[in-house]
């Protein structure tokens, strides 16, 4: 092992004046990190939307009024035929149709369930089921003035972990995993390449060293460097973007660490296969993507997909047909048909 | 004299329907300065790197310094040193980094690394340079700091892999100096090389060729083989049409260009140069001189290599 030390001292005076290698354990993160944490955002603000009010009553101007306040709605415009509904939607001018029938107001005073109808442009499943979240909170909270005997099960949604569904809370910790797959990788696959390269590994293969002390000695250096990088990622997570820890340090280094020892591994398998460090970058940095292109961690659709699921199941518990849901009208089957339900609820599907 | 340093028999590489190297056999005995004469891609870099116990023989054996390669690759390691044309070194080390890495490797530690380093630096003359970056050497130096770590655990047997390439000629010269120093000093010093003026400085040469061992033994045995055969030159301005002409002429053996001038190699001892040069005034060729030369190495390499074409046609 004092020569898998000797090959391991070496790497890290190498990597301190390797201005490449240093690039990529440091300028990489650092960057992801200010354009996770600043720039990109999934948080879905000013929602356009049209509003087809058939009753014209109080009642349906105050749910119109609901809609505005919530800060995720913008009213662009107001409809009054199901062909200006269609236009609207085609031409993109909204994205999402509020119907309000002309008996909401007198069911609603009557105590019966008053129904009204909510048209998703589905173009983007993402966006349509993160709308139509804020569409049934905001029918959730116009239907908590109805007298509480019209209510069969009440519900109180209560998000754990990412109470206000804030994107960079969920962003910034993905990014540890994906900055140090990249930096692994990347610079573990590099630096044996490189040594195929200027011959030195040839150099090394004539030396009494075992394959197994040697590739210790390579990898040691960039599991640390990862270790270290992955610390600063959270830390800079903690401090800038005010990411709540939740949970225990020692459990999230290790898995850190076992996670970072599978990076490194993948590295090697790319220096076994690449020759020049050009292709070892390429192939690095593929493969070093691959699962976050794959998975989903750029595009967290689980993460979507969970939440209209919980959505659709707090939906049912309330005894509303989920029916619309996901069901695609036969006129425009881009579209989501979504009934949603003010008031006590018995929803049915408009036209 | 004691056990030869390296022993050959038959060592055989195929790749694939290539054989590298084919049915080699040779000894070199200890502290002899041994060279490896060949084109690029004669086998010289993969017999080494058998020698070395890098690569597997198919057949045949091999035996450095009491080990069979074959059989124990790992245990050779220790006992050579290994420089190649690349002068593996890190270039974003030190000088000193460089050699305490490679001390590493050979598990040297305190005073011995101590000496050895010490060793190195002078050899390369950077003494007072240690905290230089490899990478503002030029290649005299970058070629005798390689040669000093390799070195560094004073093997028995050095295995040098067209050491000077890329060298100025005075590096070149001082590196063979040191080579032979070393040879003095009792380390048996393996060298291959495609240039002739360093393979006559080899106490022994091996030309090898497509493979096979073509030839082998001092300088002066190899230039024996001409002594029934002399050797002219032909300086003309036009050596094309000389060297076609002598080409069918019976007395000629063969013809090979040299710079400007033609050399011919004669089938028999006699008044050669005359024949010639009528033959060539018959034919109203220009003629500036004809000489009689000492064979040099390369008239012994392409002979060697003429012969053995001939005898496996390609």
């Amino acid at each position: 092992m004092r020569r898998a030390l000797a090959v391991a001292i070496k790497e890290m005076r190498q990597i301190r004046r390797d201005r490449r290698t240093l690039l990529i354990l440091i300028f990489v993160p650092t960057f992801f990190l200010f354009l996770y944490g600043y720039a990109l955002n999934f948080d879905i603000r000013h929602v356009r939307l049209a509003i087809d009010d058939r009753d014209g009553s109080a009642e349906s101007r105050a749910l119109v009024a609901d809609f505005q306040r919530s800060s995720y709605f913008d009213v662009v415009a107001g409809v009054t035929s199901p062909a200006e509904v269609d236009h609207v939607l085609d031409a993109n001018a909204a994205r999402v149709v509020l119907v309000i029938p002309a008996d909401y107001a007198r069911d609603r005073r009557a105590g019966r369930p008053a129904e009204v109808q909510v048209l998703i442009d589905g173009d983007n499943a993402n966006t349509a089921t993160t709308v139509l979240g804020y569409v049934n909170g905001v029918l959730r909270a116009a239907s908590n003035g109805v007298a509480a005997g019209a209510r069969i099960v009440g519900v109180e949604p209560r998000i754990w972990y990412n109470p206000e569904l804030r994107s960079t809370v969920f962003l910034v910790p993905g990014l540890v995993a994906f900055i140090s797959m990249i930096t692994a990788v990347v610079s573990t696959a590099l630096s044996i390449v490189r040594e195929k390269e200027t011959g030195t590994m040839e150099q090394v293969r004539m030396a009494p060293i075992s394959t197994v002390a040697f590739v210790t000695g390579k990898t040691l250096p960039y599991l640390v460097l990862s270790q270290i990088g992955a610390s600063i990622i959270m830390a800079a997570a903690i401090v800038l973007f005010g990411l709540p820890m939740r949970g225990d340090w020692l459990s999230l280094s290790i898995f850190v660490g076992v996670f970072l020892a599978g990076a490194l591994g993948t590295g090697l398998l790319v220096s076994t296969i690449a020759n020049t460090q050009q292709v070892a970058f390429q192939a690095a940095a593929l493969i070093a993507l691959m699962p976050t292109v794959l998975l989903g961690v750029h595009l967290p659709d689980f993460e979507h997909a969970r939440r209209a699921g919980a959505l659709r199941h707090a939906a049912r518990a309330r005894a509303v047909l989920p029916r619309g849901a996901a069901r695609h009208r036969a006129e425009g089957p881009r579209r989501d048909d979504v009934v949603g339900a003010a008031g006590a609820p018995a929803p049915t599907r408009w036209w | 004299m004691s056990e030869p340093a390296i022993v050959v028999r038959d060592l055989t590489r195929v790749f694939g329907r290539f054989r590298a190297v084919d049915a080699v056999t040779f000894d070199v005995r200890r502290g002899e300065v041994f060279g490896f004469l060949g084109s690029n891609g004669a086998g010289k870099s993969t017999t080494i790197r058998m020698l070395c116990g890098l690569l597997r023989p198919t057949s045949g054996q091999a035996v450095v310094d009491g080990v069979d390669v074959g059989r124990d690759p790992e245990a050779v390691k220790p006992r050579i040193g290994y420089m190649s044309q690349r002068f593996s070194l890190y270039e974003l080390l030190t000088v000193e980094q460089n050699i305490d890495f490679y001390g590493g490797l050979y598990r040297l530690s305190g005073e011995r690394l101590r000496a050895r380093r010490q060793f190195a630096l002078e050899m390369a003359g950077l003494v007072g340079r240690e905290r230089e970056l490899t990478r503002n050497l030029s290649g005299g130096w970058r070629q005798r700091l390689a040669l000093g770590c390799a070195l560094l655990h004073e093997p028995a047997i050095l295995f040098l892999d067209e050491p000077t390439g890329g060298v100025d000629p005075v590096s070149r010269r001082d590196f063979w100096r040191l080579i032979d120093d070393l040879s003095r000093g009792g380390t048996t010093v393996l060298v291959t090389t495609h240039y002739l003026d360093e393979a006559e400085r080899c106490d022994r040469v091996a030309i090898i060729h497509a493979g096979r061992l073509a030839a082998l033994g001092t300088t002066r045995e190899l230039k024996a083989r001409f002594e029934t055969r002399p050797i002219l030159e032909v300086r003309s301005s036009d050596p094309v049409a000389v060297m076609s002409r002598l080409d069918r002429d019976p007395r000629v053996e063969s013809t090979s260009l040299f710079g400007t001038a033609v050399h011919v190699v004669l089938r028999q001892r006699g008044d050669g140069a005359a024949a010639v040069r009528e033959a060539l005034e018959r034919d109203g060729l220009p003629i500036d001189a004809i000489t009689p030369v000492v064979p040099s190495l390369e008239d012994v390499f392409l002979d060697v290599v003429d012969d053995l074409d001939r005898q496996v046609p390609a």
